[in-house]
């Protein structure tokens, strides 16, 4: 099967790789969300990642450590947004700008030294004979293992967020945190370990843009991938499921754009690269329009800070 | 309040004018468009500055400039302050700081202006600088023509404008003057800067079979990519890239803005500055070819080196017979466009596949 010249197998091998970090970080964020924090600060704790995994990568020579770095330094920056709106309860909305603005700022001053470097690299995971199957091989068993770690990452939220005793918890203080505070839960730090949760996916969404996808470091290498990040949380209506297929959507009309232009095709690229997007507003669209679905979408309590006295 | 600054303005505008007897101390500033760490276009120019620092030492003062200034209304505030610090000629070193400088420029009419690759002088303190890219791209070609295995070469473009789609024709040119099998993608990426882009860009391109990519993009993410396949080779652009040597990055094109900040602002020290508009190529060394590696066989490098000197000797890229993409005569035999021509260019050549994104 040849699609104008594109080989199928090919483009959804690069779909996948192409969607990693848009769909941990968007991943992080629904985690966030579904407790009943917005935090628009992935961004910023994206390119944390980024600048931290490379460094930690370069300096210690393993890609391994370089992730758990990037996961921290998107955690670390993270706990600034939670002291800020959990304790000193600020303006999610607005700490959520501040903190993408100071993370694009912190990165960049952090990277001075790291420009033009290259990082160690990460290969793909060996599957002896399943690599060569026909198409399966090519599109399943060829990636790195943050690619699997990714999928698997998916499937792990979805079956804590839905069957285990935590995930009641957590979205119990999203949907209503008077509730969950009277029937004795700390909100609060519920609500701590969810961001931070959400900025450690952050930052290993950033840093395997830095290491794996480009791999190497330069300012603003994430260059808006935390905002697409944001719009699938939203695209997904706040189900893992769906924020793997938004971030498959979203991931996979980036490649086929450049394919297509590579393969000479006569589509205008502007129609494929507003799509997502159009794509999102029609999902909005069909979730609202049947009554009182978004609001069942959507955490009670997204965005509103808790303060016990209440 | 806003008569005494008016009043400061004036006093420092006389104390740093330039006149034609020749300064005894000049204070040149610089407006970067991105940060200098970005390893490509603006480094090339912070090179520059620190060229005019070595060369003038203490007759100058150049430590002054401003990195990652947005194209916008924000330029037109730090070019304001700039002028006001007492800086006698500023640097503004991207297409998008056009009307910002001439707004500036207006207000002060003792500090010259200096902007790089527009075309607007509307005051007789502004003069504008560019580079003939093209003429780097035609050596790029030469390369690619001979290297090429499966006869694709890519090209990564950045917006559909004629600097860029210059380099497309050019190289494309040279690469069928040495390999007539060539064909060329072309994929546009939108925008100057963006690795991941890039690196996607690149992908889609390896994923289509070529196996020489060319960019005109600034960052070194393409060639990262290139250098995950075995076989591909790929480009410095701006800046030599040399951390990708002996391959992927087989040769590069660099910009060399040092000549000419120091012609400027000597010219500034001894009295005998003019404006002027100055388009300069492989010639006056404003455009390198950065080293060519042992990827490349003796005699490519031979032959690229034999089309560099060429062009430095006066042969134009741009020689007829050359027929546009649809056909038609654009060149005849032996003719050369002018540059006009040239800085309007939005049609490709013949042999070319695709359109241009209007």
């Amino acid at each position: 099967m040849d699609l104008g010249g594109i080989n199928p197998a090919v483009l959804i091998a690069s779909l996948m790789v192409a969607s990693v970090p848009i769909m941990l970080a968007a991943l992080g964020e629904l985690v966030v969300e579904k407790a009943g924090v917005l935090n628009l600060g992935v961004e910023g704790m994206m390119i944390i990642g980024a600048v931290m995994g490379f460094a930690v990568a370069v300096n210690t020579g393993s890609p391994l450590a370089g992730f758990l770095g990037g996961a921290a330094g998107g955690a670390i920056l993270s706990l600034v947004f939670a002291l800020l709106t959990q304790y000193l309860l600020a303006n999610q909305v607005a700490t959520g700008l501040a903190l993408t603005l100071f993370g694009l700022g912190l990165s960049s001053l952090i990277g001075q030294g790291y420009v033009g470097i290259r990082p160690p690299l990460t290969g793909a995971l060996p599957f002896g004979p399943l690599a060569d199957i026909p198409v399966i091989g090519r599109i399943l068993f060829r990636h790195d293992w943050m690619v699997y770690f990714s999928l698997l990452m998916v499937a792990a939220t979805w079956a804590v967020l839905k069957f285990t005793r935590i995930g009641l918890i957590l979205r119990a203080v999203g949907e209503n945190h008077d509730a969950a505070h009277a029937l004795g839960y700390k909100v609060r730090r519920i609500r701590v370990l969810a961001i931070c949760f959400g900025g450690a996916m952050a930052g290993l969404g950033g840093a395997y843009v830095s290491l794996i996808r480009v791999p190497q470091w330069t300012d603003g290498i994430t260059s808006g991938a935390g905002w697409i990040a944001l719009a699938i949380v939203v695209f997904a209506s706040w189900k893992p499921w769906r924020v793997l297929l938004g971030a498959y959507l979203f991931g996979g009309i980036t490649v086929l754009q450049l394919n297509l232009q590579a393969a000479g095709a006569r589509i205008p690229v502007e129609y494929l690269s507003m799509s997502p997007y159009l794509i999102t507003i029609l999902v909005l669209v069909i979730m609202s329009s049947g009554r009182g679905r978004i609001a069942a979408a959507a955490p009670a309590a997204l965005g509103k800070n808790f303060h016990a006295s209440r | 309040m806003k008569k005494l600054l008016l009043a400061t303005a004036a006093v420092l505008a006389i104390a740093g004018g330039a006149s034609a007897q020749g300064m005894d101390k000049v204070k040149a500033c610089f407006v970067y468009v991105g940060p200098i760490g970005d390893g490509g276009w603006t480094y090339q120019h912070d090179q520059g500055r620190l060229a005019v620092i070595e060369e003038f030492g203490d007759r100058v003062d150049a430590s002054t400039y401003q990195e990652s200034v947005p194209e916008g209304a924000d330029a037109e505030r730090v070019l304001t302050q700039m002028a006001l610090s007492g800086c006698n000629i500023i640097f503004t070193t991207s297409f998008g700081y056009m009307d910002q400088t001439n707004n500036v420029a207006a207000k002060f009419p003792n500090v010259k202006f200096e902007h790089a690759t527009g075309y607007k002088r509307d005051h007789a303190n502004v003069s504008t600088y560019d580079a003939r890219f093209y003429e780097g791209r035609a050596v790029m070609g030469t390369i690619a023509g001979h290297m090429t295995e499966s006869n694709k070469i890519g090209y990564i473009g950045s917006f559909p404008i004629p600097e860029v789609i210059q380099g497309i024709n050019s190289s494309f040119i040279a690469a069928r003057k040495v390999n007539p099998d060539v064909t060329m993608s072309v994929v546009w990426a939108y925008t100057w800067f963006d690795p991941a882009k890039e690196a996607d860009a690149a992908k889609a391109l390896i994923e289509q079979g070529v196996d020489v990519i060319l960019q005109h993009t600034d960052s070194t993410a393409p060639l990262a990519e290139a250098a995950k396949t075995e076989g591909v080779i790929g480009f410095g652009q701006a800046s030599d890239m040399s951390e990708f040597k002996p391959s992927p990055r087989v040769s590069s094109i660099i910009d060399n803005w040092a000549p000419y900040y120091i012609e400027r602002i000597g010219a500034l020290l001894d009295g005998t500055y003019e404006q002027k508009a100055t388009w300069a190529g492989i010639a006056e060394g404003e455009v390198e070819i950065g080293e060519i590696t042992d990827a490349v066989p003796a005699e490519v490098k031979t032959a690229a080196e034999a089309v560099r000197d060429a062009i430095a000797g006066g042969q134009h890229p741009f020689t007829g017979p050359l027929n546009k993409q649809d056909g038609s005569a654009w060149l005849a035999e032996g003719e050369t466009p002018d540059d006009g021509t040239l800085a309007g260019m939005n049609f490709y050549v013949e042999g070319i596949t695709g359109s241009i994104p209007q």
